[in-house]
């Protein structure tokens, strides 16, 4: 008999003989001919979706279609971080109920996908950067999330590793979410593809859509790569790719494309438990269950649809490795890679129906698409079902631009490459 | 990334200032559609594949701001201009009575 | 000390006369000059070198060269241990220290091990499928236990002691790879006049040409190499880079490049780096990186005394060194030969000769019998015998029989591929090539040629004839002069490949990747669960993500990959490959910018002087600005900037505000132009007299704010904040250049420019009346509040002086030339001396403005509206300006968003803290009911009580409403009153004197 259900016994069973019982994790079908629901994008957002979809909201007759292979996208090329410590009332609920869905993620989809808990540590080098924290932090506090402010002791007993005695911008302290961490990021995908797949989801791999069939002003289907595939209903989760996708339905988002590089060191024995960021230059770590110190800064700063990026940026990033951790100089970066990312223009994602009938549209996640991938499913998935806005996504509109209503974290405005 | 300045000549990606696409342009205030039209300019781009005219900023050099076509796939420049003269050719071209 | 016993008695081109000794795991070794650790530690008969990363299985040296997965040591100790050091890379010198890592207790005896018993549950994805039950367990018992044995080698404990560098080179012609193609590209280009740089990762130029001692021009290899190397390093337009890896390829011709500058030595010379990071800026661009050979995957094939054929052949050539006595040789194409033929020469048995074709040619069949040698014609190996060393080798031969042989060395070649990793960086494809069983490159990045090895060529003669084409061929298309390429004679080697991917006969585990312990059996499982395409494949597995990068892997798992699921192996996929080709130190990338020297400092006109007064510091941006200036007898900052205030609102004080950002605006229609940038109506300004300013983002939101004085007919100077300077200015630039650029006007920053000192207080005049000279009248008439002038001080120095407030006093900004900064504040201090004048900080600085109500970058947080801050009413109405339009959305002009306003305790004793919410008086402290928040908190020595500034939601209708104060990060919460936000002479009584 085929294996299907994970765990430690599965996994010993399996063991005796020679592992030779192991089922697909999830099949490859052939495309039917019509489906109630097409997600198009088999990335995280959309995988999430079609899973959520099947289990939460009941429905049925489901395809997921991907151009290339699933995982390949955003969800396969970040730095695997997850927290909800974000400051403004439209952001807060969408990715809090994100963190709830990673702490019980893997007992809901039978897959250890590796959410880490190790905590995020934001380093704060003034007072003006404390009381931005404090009220952040704060804010976190009124909805109900965990959020500790630290002084510089207490930093430096939970990171002793950073410069506290020789650094430019000194630190004096930090806002720390204890439930904040990491997740092996490509084990979401996986996961989600599998448990959607034994719900009944289609995911259709090498499919691309070429158009999306409409038949007035009400969705039909999609033309693909492998033909016509119907659909009452397409949501689109196609981040890194939205303007392009959007616009064979006419439609022009407020959203550029734009490479944030990311990069990992060779594997060396682990000593940075949780995540933890500059606040006075572009930087981030993390170090993996492998031993890889996980790093990134900011984006290269211009459109792109290359999934690489240029030397300034690598540079700018390991100077502010180096200025936060000296001990790192002689660890060896192994390698570095580019993910496109949909830059919204005020640095927020969109949930939300178009003008076209049937047509729903999840995008402009910026870097933020990682950690909230189970609420963005969650909520996409609610959208597409009950045509109604998820509570949690409900700041998440696609006209907030025209009704001023804009959500910027950074206060950086209507500028995609500084947020 | 290198971009060839008209006034310095080429130089690295670090010198300059990206300030976006170049393709939208500033609407009159007080048209009768302007909130549509500055929703439009502000936020709305087309965000193409392939080749993009766009603005940098030679901020570390001659304070030009420059019409990049660049492709941005392959980050290949095919063109750069002196944003000025490029802005002046539009404007003259949406003057009233102009024949472009 | 042990005798070198696998040392050769003559041969390789170490130099047997310089000794060196070295220790690994604390036993002493030695060596000789000339050595890699790798090669020292073979002739030493030290064949166990290192752990695997999962199943701790031991391994040896595989290689000789920047792919090997399995000799990582930690080289050198404390602060200077470099974990996962590839032994094959480092050149011996005396008193290196080197140890094995990622095992315990000791690498012979590596309880971890154990590993190696589990794996059969132990397999690729097996994480994924585990460790789920009970959740509660994952942070607290599995991932510490994963994370205990993750890793392989150790950082250091301490900040990196030595230096790194970064410097850029600018070159016509950019030879990557110093082996046969490289040289002959580089002299070929090199002729021509052109710039040339060659590039190559080892100390030693040469290459394969080197390793493999096949004769140019009749002579032994490195007569040619030498004499190159000569002439290169004799031409004043060529650049010879040895220890310099090319570690990718950027946009526009740019390369990266690490250079390995002391490396090789104990200690970095003084005043040298340890490396040094290249930007290389190259018109055009030869890749001769030559081909790395792929193991072959077998049973066993991981056991130390397994090893590469070319790196054998390295070892007998380069070193002297015999990684072993009795050889066995197992080969997919016509190199088994040449290896064997070798190693006969260097008087070792050679055993075997296992070559999996089968009909070989006559002339193979002569050359094993010239050596000697058995061969074993369609035969595999399928195992090996033996611990921690290799002791035989299980052969099943042609005829389908088992046979064991004893043997201290398998070398294998399962041909070669070619390193073509640069051609793939900027998105070029491979493409599969069925003659050589391997990818080659397909689209190049621009301006870049290929020539050898790394195209394909594996020949030696074809290496130097497309070295010289492709060397004459880039300067050519630069338009240089050139005459034909020009080759030494040489012979092409046979290859003959028919590939073996896998030998399926073996039982025991057959490596794919070393390093990562990926089998051929982990790829059969991820191909039997639906992992099948390569992207898939590697993260399901982790193969090829191993600090070789793959090289030796990646090809081999394809094919497998692709057998497993009936494709094709182009079908299956291919390997491209991302930056960096060979891994790069992150000091290196940082180089000086680390420490006190992460950014540049930007010190104000008067640091020398606060510095020499006492001045404490404080980091605003790029700039070190004097926060306060204690006095000997004050406890603590507090009692130091309430004297500040106290001074200032009672005598005079002086503070250096040459951080704000300055521009002059010049030209017919500069009038016109700030009337677009700034909300406020700007054309009507009078001569000779400031304005606020408040210039907005063109979706409404607050931007910046500052002053504009109008010195002339066309002539305006404005400031922008401290933190906004760059920013702000760059925005006037774009909207001159871009938005407007028919107006007339010129702008030039001239934050450096001027020292600019505001001097307030009631004595401000009085002591200003010192330093101005006499004919500027600057008394209340001529000279009222918002009045600008030009002035000269001190006896005709130039400069201007301005009647601003930001402290709510009298006060005026005086500013010179920043050449008579330092100048002017010790004028002005010593002139101030009567009136009690005492210089004030930032700290003061921002105590006086929140008494004032004045908004600054806490309230200009990028999402507030000139009406939330309460400047609704200076909103232009008929004018154009940026925002105009934007700002009157509904959500931005909503009266519901919170709205500046002030804020007292209503216990008299309470701090108040930045960053704390507000919610109604009764109400709980949740989300629904936050209704804004604290920005900017001070005790005021004026007032005698700690007050704020806030957002609060309709917050001017709200005066004298009771509201709570919640700050639960800091576990406090009190109620406040909600007051006026201006708590300081709101009449403006004073300022205007």
């Amino acid at each position: 008999m085929a294996t299907t259900k994970y765990s430690i016994f599965s996994v010993m069973r399996e063991a005796l003989r020679g592992h030779t019982g192991w089922r697909p994790a999830w099949r490859n079908p052939e495309p039917k001919k019509a489906y109630d629901i097409i997600i198009v994008g088999g990335g995280g957002h959309g995988l999430a979706t079609a899973y959520y979809l099947a289990k939460e909201f009941n429905q049925s007759r489901i395809a997921v279609i991907e151009k290339g292979w699933i995982g390949g996208g955003n969800v396969g090329r970040n730095t695997t971080i997850v927290r909800s410590n974000y400051l403004l009332p439209g952001n807060i609920p969408f990715y809090e109920l994100s963190m709830k869905l990673w702490e019980g993620l893997e007992q809901d989809i039978n897959y250890n996908a590796m959410v880490s808990q190790r905590g995020v540590l934001n380093l704060y080098h003034s007072d003006g950067q404390r009381d931005a924290f404090a009220r952040r932090g704060n804010a976190m506090r009124l909805h109900g999330v965990d959020a500790e402010l630290l002084d510089k002791a207490a930093v430096k007993s939970l990171v002793p590793f950073l410069d506290f005695d020789n650094a430019r911008f000194p630190i004096h302290g930090g806002l720390l979410q204890r439930r904040g961490g990491t997740v092996r990021h490509d084990a979401v995908a996986w996961g989600y593809a599998r448990a959607a797949d034994l719900r009944g989801v289609d995911i259709i791999q090498n499919c691309e859509v070429t158009d999306i069939s409409r038949e007035g002003g009400k969705i039909i289907g999609v033309e693909t790569s492998r033909g016509f595939i119907g659909a009452q209903k397409v949501g689109v989760a196609v981040a890194g790719n939205s303007s392009r996708v959007m616009a064979m339905a006419g439609l022009r988002l407020p959203i550029e494309s734009h490479v944030l590089q990311a990069f990992v060191s060779e594997s060396i024995k682990p000593f940075v438990d949780g995540v933890v960021t500059f606040g006075a230059g572009h930087f981030y770590i993390s170090q993996s269950d492998k031993g890889g110190l996980v790093f990134g800064g900011d984006l290269d700063g211009y459109n792109s649809y290359a999934q690489r990026g240029n030397l300034p940026v690598v540079e700018d990033v390991c100077e502010g490795g180096m200025a936060l951790m000296p001990r790192i100089g002689r660890v060896r970066l192994l390698r570095q890679w580019g993910g496109i990312m949909d830059m919204s223009m005020d640095g927020s994602p969109i949930i939300d129906r178009t003008p076209i009938d049937g047509l729903f549209f999840n995008g402009g996640w910026c870097y933020g698409g990682f950690k909230a991938t189970p609420a963005s499913g969650f909520c996409f998935a609610h959208l597409i079902a009950k045509n109604t806005v998820h509570p949690a996504a409900s700041a998440y509109r696609l006209d907030r631009f025209a009704t001023g209503h804009t959500i910027d974290e950074k206060g950086m405005g209507p500028h995609p490459n500084l947020h | 990334m290198r971009i060839q300045c008209p006034c310095c000549g080429e130089r690295s990606l670090d010198e300059f200032t990206y300030y976006g696409d170049a393709s939208v342009t500033r609407p009159n205030a007080f048209a009768p559609t302007a909130m549509s039209d500055y929703h439009a300019y502000v936020y709305q781009r087309d965000n193409r594949d392939g080749d993009h005219r766009e603005l940098w900023y030679h901020a570390a050099g001659c304070h030009a701001c420059l019409v990049v076509t660049r492709n941005v796939r392959s980050h290949i420049i095919s063109d750069v201009r002196i944003a000025r003269e490029v802005a002046r050719e539009r404007d003259a071209a949406a003057l009233p009575g102009s024949t472009s | 000390m042990r005798r070198q016993s696998n040392r050769l008695g003559e041969g390789g081109i170490i130099d047997r006369s310089k000794p060196v000794t070295f220790t690994f795991d604390g036993a002493p070794y030695q060596g000789y000059q000339g050595d890699t650790l790798a090669s020292a530690l073979l002739a030493n008969g030290v064949t166990l070198v290192g752990r695997s990363f999962k199943y701790h299985r031991p391994r040896g040296v595989l290689s000789a060269g920047s792919e090997e997965p399995n000799a990582l040591v930690e080289l050198r100790s404390e602060n200077y241990r470099e974990a996962n050091t590839k032994a094959t890379m480092v050149e011996l010198f005396d008193g290196l220290s080197a140890s094995s890592q990622n095992r315990w207790p000791s690498l012979r005896l590596d309880f971890m091990s154990i590993n190696s018993l589990l794996s059969p549950i132990f397999v690729a994805g097996f994480y994924y499928k585990t460790f789920m039950w009970p959740a509660a367990l994952w942070e607290k018992l599995y991932e510490p236990a994963i994370r205990r044995a993750a890793g392989l080698g150790r950082a250091a404990q301490g900040e990196d002691p030595d230096h790194y560098e970064k410097a850029t080179a600018h070159c016509d012609v950019l030879v990557v790879g110093g082996g046969a193609a490289g040289l002959n590209a580089a002299l070929n280009a090199a002729r021509s006049g052109a710039r040339v740089i060659l590039a190559d990762e080892n100390a030693q130029l040469g290459g394969r040409a080197l390793d493999d001692g096949l004769p140019i021009d009749g002579a032994p290899p490195v007569q040619w190499i030498d004499s190159v190397r000569e002439q290169l390093e004799r031409e004043p337009n060529v650049v010879v880079m040895r220890r310099t890896t090319v570690f990718g390829v950027y946009d526009t011709g740019t390369y990266g490049a690490l250079e390995r500058v002391s490396d090789h030595l104990a200690q970095a010379k003084h005043g040298f780096p340890r490396q040094r990071l290249w930007r290389i800026i190259a018109k055009r661009t030869i890749l001769a990186t030559g081909a790395t050979e792929r193991p072959i995957v077998f049973g066993g094939n991981d056991r130390p005394g397994v090893m590469l054929a070319s790196a054998f052949r390295t070892y007998l050539n380069r070193y002297g060194v015999a990684p072993g006595r009795r050889i066995v040789v197992f080969t997919n194409n016509d190199s088994g030969a040449l290896t064997a033929a070798e190693a006969a020469l260097a008087g070792l048995e050679v055993v075997a000769i296992v070559d999996s074709r089968r009909g070989l040619s006559a002339e193979i069949s002569k050359a094993a019998s010239t050596a000697g040698t058995r061969m074993i014609s369609g035969g595999v190996v399928i195992d090996t015998v033996g611990k921690a060393k290799l002791s035989g080798v299980v052969i099943r031969t042609g005829e389908g029989e088992d046979v064991r042989l004893s043997c201290d060395c398998l070398v294998m070649s399962g041909g070669w591929n070619p390193n073509l990793q640069l051609t793939t960086h900027l998105g070029g494809k491979p493409t599969w090539n069925d003659a050589i069983a391997a990818f080659v490159p397909g689209t190049h990045p621009p301006g870049m040629s290929v020539a050898g090895a790394a195209g394909g060529s594996f020949g030696l003669k074809d290496a130097l004839d497309e070295g010289a084409k492709a060397g004459s061929e880039a300067v050519a298309s630069l338009g240089w002069k050139v005459a034909g390429p020009a080759s030494p004679r040489a012979d092409n080697q046979p290859y003959g490949i028919r590939p073996l991917w896998l030998v399926e006969a073996s039982k025991s585990k057959a490596l794919v990747d070393f390093q990562n312990d990926v089998t051929a059996a982990d790829i059969a499982l991820a191909a039997r669960e639906g992992f099948q395409s390569v992207e898939h494949l590697k993260r399901y597995t982790t193969l090829g993500m191993a600090t070789d990068q793959g090289r030796t892997s990646n090809v081999n798992a394809l094919a497998i990959m692709a057998k497993a699921t009936d494709r094709s192996i182009p079908e299956t996929g291919m390997t491209v490959a991302r930056p960096p080709y060979s891994p790069v130190a992150i000091g290196a990338l940082a180089g000086h910018h680390r420490g006190k020297s992460f950014k540049a400092v930007r010190r104000p006109p008067s640091y020398a002087w606060a510095k020499a007064n006492g001045g404490v510091f404080v980091e605003t941006g790029l700039w070190l600005r004097p926060a306060y200036f204690p006095k000997s007898d004050e406890r603590d900052w507090f009692e130091t900037v309430c004297r500040e205030v106290k001074t200032v609102r009672s005598a005079v004080g002086v503070c250096d505000v040459s951080t704000l950002g300055k521009v002059d605006v010049q030209g017919k229609d500069a009038g016109e132009f700030l009337d677009k940038i700034y909300m406020n109506g700007l054309k009507t300004l009078p001569i000779g007299k400031a304005r606020y300013g408040g210039m907005l983002r063109e979706d409404g939101i607050f931007m910046d704010d500052g002053t504009i004085a109008r010195l002339g007919e066309h002539h305006y100077f404005v400031t922008t904040t401290t933190a906004n300077a760059v920013k702000a200015f760059q925005h006037m630039e774009f909207c001159a250049q871009w938005l407007w650029p028919s107006l007339d006007v010129q702008l030039i920053s001239a934050t450096e420019q001027w020292a600019q000192y505001a001097v307030a207080g009631p004595k401000s005049r009085d002591l200003l009346r010192k330093i101005i000279d006499p004919e500027f009248d600057i008394s209340d008439e001529a000279f009222p509040y918002l009045q600008v002038g030009k002035i000269t001080v001190c006896g005709g120095i130039k400069g201007r002086l301005f009647r601003l407030s930001f402290s709510g006093e009298r006060a005026y900004e005086i500013a010179v030339p920043a050449r008579y900064g330092d100048a002017l504040m010790r004028a002005l201090m010593d002139a101030g001396q009567e009136f009690g004048v005492c210089p004030y900080g930032a700290e003061a600085l921002a105590v006086m403005r929140i008494e004032k109500g004045h908004i600054s970058g806490p309230e200009l947080n990028g999402n507030t509206t000139p009406r939330d801050v309460g400047l609704g009413d200076m909103i232009a109405k008929k004018k154009d300006f940026i925002g105009r339009v934007l700002g009157e959305r509904p959500g931005i002009i909503d009266p519901d968003r919170p709205s500046l306003i002030g804020f007292r305790p209503v216990d008299k004793n309470m701090r108040m803290r930045s960053g704390a919410h507000i919610v109604p008086l009764s109400a709980p402290a949740t989300a629904a009911n936050d209704q804004g928040y604290l920005t900017s908190v001070a005790y005021s020595p004026t007032v005698g009580d700690w007050i704020a500034l806030g957002l609060l939601k309709r917050g001017p209708e709200r005066i004298g409403e009771k509201v709570r104060a919640v700050d639960p990060v800091r576990n406090e919460e009190y109620v406040v009153e909600v007051v006026n936000p201006c708590f300081v002479d709101p009449e403006g009584e004073k300022l205007r004197g």
